[in-house]
């Protein structure tokens, strides 16, 4: 009885909430509903006797992909309420698709019955005493090992996937450039120059910046950087110049 | 036939697999515009497969059921994710992610 109970319960809720995915006028309102659903899903699967299964959907769909839905609705930035536009127009023939499709499903099901000598088909039954993630895990990895492999080999080919699509390149990226970094010297950055007693910097010149920055210090031509000089900023007090001697620290 | 699922028996977990997927495949039509919650509905729709295999699989006593509902997870995770990112770019290039846009590739 008591079972039972629970089951309508997260039965009625699972279903009420999958409603609301789909009719949710506001999509991060349909993600939260799925979460909802997602927990509910899994606490018929506790009903049923598929712990593993159920720990297994609230880790993987609430923890990963609804999580991955509501960040994309949320870094997108549409306009949801224009989308609602068309709703009038779709819902009745919709509608009529369901309706057909649960009419038939009810036509299949009402007419459809278990084998009588369903107990004589060979079952990959759990060994008496092992829990539900045990058995589950030596018909994994005995009977269906290569399909969990291909299984690896599938999500590897997703997340590649998602990156080659949704990687794109920044013109304006400073990419790290581990073999000029390695090829720098301190005399390509670095110059020493003596600064006579009683003249502050402005004097001197000013604060100078590389004429080579590391802006160009890039791979010149990658990301479409076309390697220019940067403009040497005025310095801060007009002063007269030392001529080109101490011009900067690279010129030397 | 009630095997593993006591008092309940088979025929509920069906009758809300079933309804599960009619929602779904109604969310598709009624959701038109908006990609995301199409595939929010695809979700519910491999969800409903999933409660079919782990009913059957808890009626019958056998644990393929629940093994090949661990492989429509890793599917629909794949899947999610790619079509996540094909939405991404599409916002991207687009501006939009209405559905009916999405005819450039029209022949």
């Amino acid at each position: 009885m008591m079972t039972q109970i629970v089951f309508y319960v997260f039965a009625t809720v699972l279903v009420l909430s999958a409603g609301m995915v789909v009719s949710a006028r506001n999509p991060v309102h349909s993600v939260l509903f799925l979460i909802l659903a997602f927990f509910n899903a899994a606490g018929l699967f506790l009903v049923a006797g598929a712990e593993f299964l159920a720990m297994i959907l609230v880790i993987v769909y609430v923890g990963a992909v609804a999580v991955l839905f509501l960040f994309v609705v949320m870094m997108l930035d549409v306009r949801f309420a224009q989308m609602r536009e068309g709703l009038q127009r779709y819902a009745p023939f919709g509608a009529a698709v369901g309706l057909v499709l649960l009419a038939e499903l009810a036509l299949a099901f009402s007419h459809w019955q278990v084998a009588q000598d369903i107990g004589s088909v060979p079952h990959v039954v759990a060994a008496p005493g092992r829990t539900n993630t045990a058995a589950l895990g030596d018909v994994l990895y005995t009977h269906y090992v290569f399909l969990f492999e291909s299984c690896g080999l599938v999500l590897l080919v997703a997340m590649i996937g998602a990156i080659v699509l949704t990687l794109r390149e920044r013109p304006m990226g400073r990419r790290q450039n581990i073999d000029r970094q390695h090829e720098r010297t301190v005399a390509d950055t670095l110059a020493m120059m003596t600064v006579p007693l009683g003249q502050g910097v402005a004097a001197n010149g000013g604060f100078r910046r590389p004429e080579q920055s590391y802006y160009i210090a890039s791979v010149p031509g990658s990301y479409g950087v076309t390697a220019e000089p940067v403009p040497q900023g005025k310095p801060v007090d007009e002063a007269p110049k030392h001529g080109a001697d101490n011009h900067g620290g690279l010129a030397q | 036939m009630t095997g593993g699922l006591g008092s309940i028996g088979i025929g509920p977990y069906l009758t809300v697999s079933a309804i599960l997927l009619v929602l779904g495949v109604f969310g598709i039509f009624l959701n038109r515009k908006n990609v995301i919650i199409i595939l929010m509905s695809i979700e519910l729709i491999l969800l409903s497969a999933n409660l079919n295999f782990v009913a059957f699989s808890s009626a019958l006593g056998d644990l393929s059921g629940q093994v090949f509902t661990l492989f429509v997870l890793t599917i629909a995770a794949a899947e999610s994710a790619i079509g996540l990112a094909i939405v991404t770019v599409y916002f991207r290039n687009r501006g939009s992610i209405e559905v009916e846009d999405i005819t450039m590739m029209k022949g």
